[in-house]
């Protein structure tokens, strides 16, 4: 399944759909690094609103992304966790410790905007 | 409460076990001592013609045993708070529902009509005993009625009891457990009342949300608060939440694990969560149960955490009045 990821000036946007497979997960970790390097993108949103529920496979690869995306320079914002799916997570563990998140696309790009004022 | 009695499954086939066991025993006897064995046994009555039966008779004595049994009810000084109007009036639908599950053996749908009447009746005040009470006392004059019809013929009263008994037995069972299923469904929904009025979630600035804390917090109250916190994020688009527990005096490690789980789980919806009003034996707690506390952000008390969630949103309170 393809997700789709536009570009939003020095933002790209992915927008993840419901029950992504395993597969998949892999295909988008590469996919997305590579947009950032194309692009020279300063951030990435990767938005979960339409995912219902998070597995740790699922949870570890957005955080791998985020990882990998910082090494080019770049931050990763995860947005659109959904209450059930937060609660869920946290009691599995999964935190995505180190990785940015805001309430939805809105929250996320005026969080980014924050950063890039005070960091230029 | 439950009465602890048993049914047999096949009711049709134990009447006739019974009944086939004591003609053998009786011509057995009869053997032994000489005399001669009774003449072959009238042709018994099936079970369900004996139902059919004394389910006739109490229709047809429906005005008098009802009111005899009204009459009992009142001498027992039960349901005293209602009316002779709403006792007459329950009485009678229950005396035809009774009489119906005789006839029909349709326990399922007794058991509805039991759960409904409790709801009808429990608001009332009406307790247990009394439900229990005067259904037992349905079964003792409708029982009455039979002695006295069949008093004559003591065998046929035997048969008839056989049918009998055991329905009204069963009736009494699901009219008991119906009530009390009804009245533990009322308890739990009036403890989800409790549980949800002593958790609010209070906005007290743009995106700024405060959660007071009262009271005792159990593993289920704590789930509960956590689920409406996340919801009132995602409502009211909360980028701070401060957590006050000034008014618990204890957790224990469990509900204190919690409380970290509902910070990071705020955490993931883009909202920051300060704790405030930690009590020393809550702070103690905290500590030895070794809680990363680099992922709770906490200030002293509620008036330190608005400050601190103010200054975190870019608000500044200012004084209007010249200082004196």
């Amino acid at each position: 399944m393809e997700v789709p990821i536009l570009k939003q000036g020095a933002v790209l946007i992915a927008t993840f759909q419901a029950a992504l497979s395993d597969a998949d997960l892999n295909h988008l970790r590469m996919g997305l690094v590579q947009q950032v390097v194309k692009f020279r993108s300063r951030a990435v949103i990767v938005d979960v609103t339409a995912m219902d529920v998070m597995d740790s496979f699922a949870s570890r690869t957005l955080r791998e992304i985020a990882l990998m995306i910082r090494l080019r320079g770049a931050e990763t914002v995860i947005v659109g966790i959904q209450p059930e799916v937060a609660f869920a997570m946290v009691q599995l563990g999964l935190t995505l410790e180190g990785v940015a998140t805001a309430l939805d696309l809105e929250e996320g790009l005026a969080y980014l905007n924050e950063k890039f004022k005070t960091t230029n | 409460m439950v009465f602890p009695m048993k049914f047999p499954a096949n009711s049709g086939g134990g009447l006739t076990q019974n009944r086939a066991a004591r003609a053998e025993e009786k011509i057995f006897m009869a053997k032994r001592d000489g005399t001669p064995t009774s003449p072959e046994p009238k042709r018994t009555e099936e079970p369900s013609e004996l139902l059919r039966e004394l389910v006739a008779h109490l229709r047809q004595n429906r005005t008098q045993l009802r009111e005899e049994w009204v009459v009992r009810i009142t001498e027992t000084r039960l349901l005293t708070a209602m009316t002779k109007e709403e006792i007459f009036a329950e009485a009678t639908s229950v005396y035809d529902s009774y009489v119906e599950a005789l006839e029909t053996e349709a326990f399922e749908a007794l058991q509805a009509y039991a759960r409904n009447l409790s709801e009808r009746i429990i608001p009332r005040g009406v307790e247990t005993h009394e439900v229990v009470g005067i259904v037992l006392l349905l079964r003792d004059v409708l029982a009455r009625s039979l002695f006295a019809k069949y008093q004559n013929d003591f065998k046929k009263l035997n048969r008839i009891l056989d049918a009998y008994e055991p329905a009204a037995n069963r009736i009494a069972n699901t009219v008991a457990v119906g009530f009390v299923q009804e009245r533990e469904r009322v308890i739990r929904q009036q403890q989800e009342a409790i549980r949800e009025l002593s958790t609010p979630v209070l906005q007290v600035r743009e995106r700024l949300l405060i959660l007071p804390i009262i009271g005792v917090i159990d593993p289920q109250r704590a789930r509960q608060l956590t689920e409406q916190l996340l919801r009132g994020i995602r409502t009211n688009r909360a980028k701070v939440v401060v957590i006050d527990i000034t008014g618990v005096a204890a957790m224990d490690v469990t509900v204190a694990n919690h409380l970290v789980q509902t910070v990071e789980a705020s955490r993931l919806l883009g909202a920051t969560v300060i704790v405030t009003g930690l009590s020393p034996e809550i702070a103690q707690t905290l500590v030895t149960i070794g809680v990363d506390l680099g992922k709770m952000n906490t200030v002293g008390d509620l008036q330190g955490g608005i400050e601190q969630a103010e200054r975190l949103l870019g608000y500044k309170v200012e004084s209007l009045a010249e200082p004196q």
